[in-house]
């Protein structure tokens, strides 16, 4: 499969066609926090995966790095409008990931070091759409960008896409993260406008 | 807005940035308010918390502990505020 072209299949390629409503574009790769820049040294990481039943699955770093890593070109959609296009990114799919995970979930909440959250529909993480994150542009992805590894979720708005990502709660009944509390969307698809709830 | 490239604990506001957005809720200058931090019992004045944003929404952290203590979030038609990392909000008032 070509992963390079994922970011605008099944769309025309002119800049406008790629551009959702109400975004304009960007060259820059601007830095939104909610906290402290999280600086987790890759001895100490660890990425976990809980199931409803609780059972956890776990990846050290040097785990990671031994799974197959693909890398996309994608473009990425922030809430506060600004989009960028033709991002290249290195990392684990999470297909491959969650292979061997076995769960009813249908719901995903993203836990990131530092305590950030964000929730998302189990199927949004699937089939080709979402990576564990670790390489930009050709090199380590940098700590503000949420490196070592961060969520990598392209179709939908950018704050789904946690920085820091440290482990994946799965889920039977879907239930807010940090943003999605405080009146933005739950679901957040930028072709579809959907910054807060109601939208 | 952004913030500033560069890793450390260091915010890149404080607590005045949250008088805005908080002055839509509240009839007082919350600024001057002091809040008790739910996770370690600090006091702290709003207008010394460390504060991450503006965008998507202001998150105001406890400068003992860096709990979050305070959310604001101004969407078109609202104003959402948790203050679910407090344990209590002292506002001085005028003498009655
Ligand atoms: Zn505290």
């Amino acid at each position: 499969m070509d992963f390079v072209t994922r970011g605008f299949q099944g769309r025309p390629r002119g800049r406008d066609d790629r551009l959702p409503p109400g975004q304009y574009l960007t060259g820059d790769f601007p830095v939104l926090s909610a906290g402290p820049t999280s600086n987790v040294d890759h001895d100490e990481w660890e990425l976990w995966v809980a199931t409803e039943d609780g059972t956890r699955h776990t990846w050290s770093w040097a785990e990671l790095m031994a799974l197959p890593a693909e890398t996309v070109t994608v473009d990425i959609h922030c809430v506060t409008s600004w989009s960028k296009l033709d991002t290249e990114w290195r990392g684990v799919s999470l297909d491959t990931l969650l292979a061997d995970v076995g769960t009813a979930a249908d719901f995903a909440m993203v836990h990131s070091y530092g305590g950030y959250t964000t929730n998302l529909p189990l199927e949004d993480l699937l089939d080709g759409q979402a990576w564990v994150a670790y390489g930009y542009e050709g090199d380590d992805l940098r700590p503000e960008h949420g490196g070592p590894a961060r969520l990598l979720v392209p179709h939908l708005y950018f704050w789904k896409s946690a920085k820091w990502v440290r482990g994946i709660e799965l889920m039977l009944e879907d239930s807010p993260g940090f943003w999605e509390q405080l009146g933005y969307h739950d679901y957040g698809d930028p072709w579809r406008e959907q910054r807060y709830q109601g939208d | 807005m952004t913030i500033p490239d560069g890793p450390g604990p260091t915010a890149a506001y404080d607590g005045n940035l949250m008088a805005g957005p908080l002055s839509e809720l509240f009839a007082l200058d919350v600024s001057v308010a002091v809040v008790r931090c739910r996770g370690c019992g600090a006091n702290a004045e709003v207008a010394t918390l460390r504060v991450y944003g503006p965008d998507p929404g202001l998150v105001g952290r406890c400068p003992g502990c860096d709990d979050v203590l305070v959310r604001v979030v101004r969407t078109p038609d609202a104003v959402w505020l948790d203050l679910g990392g407090v344990s209590s909000l002292r506002v001085p008032a005028p003498k009655r």
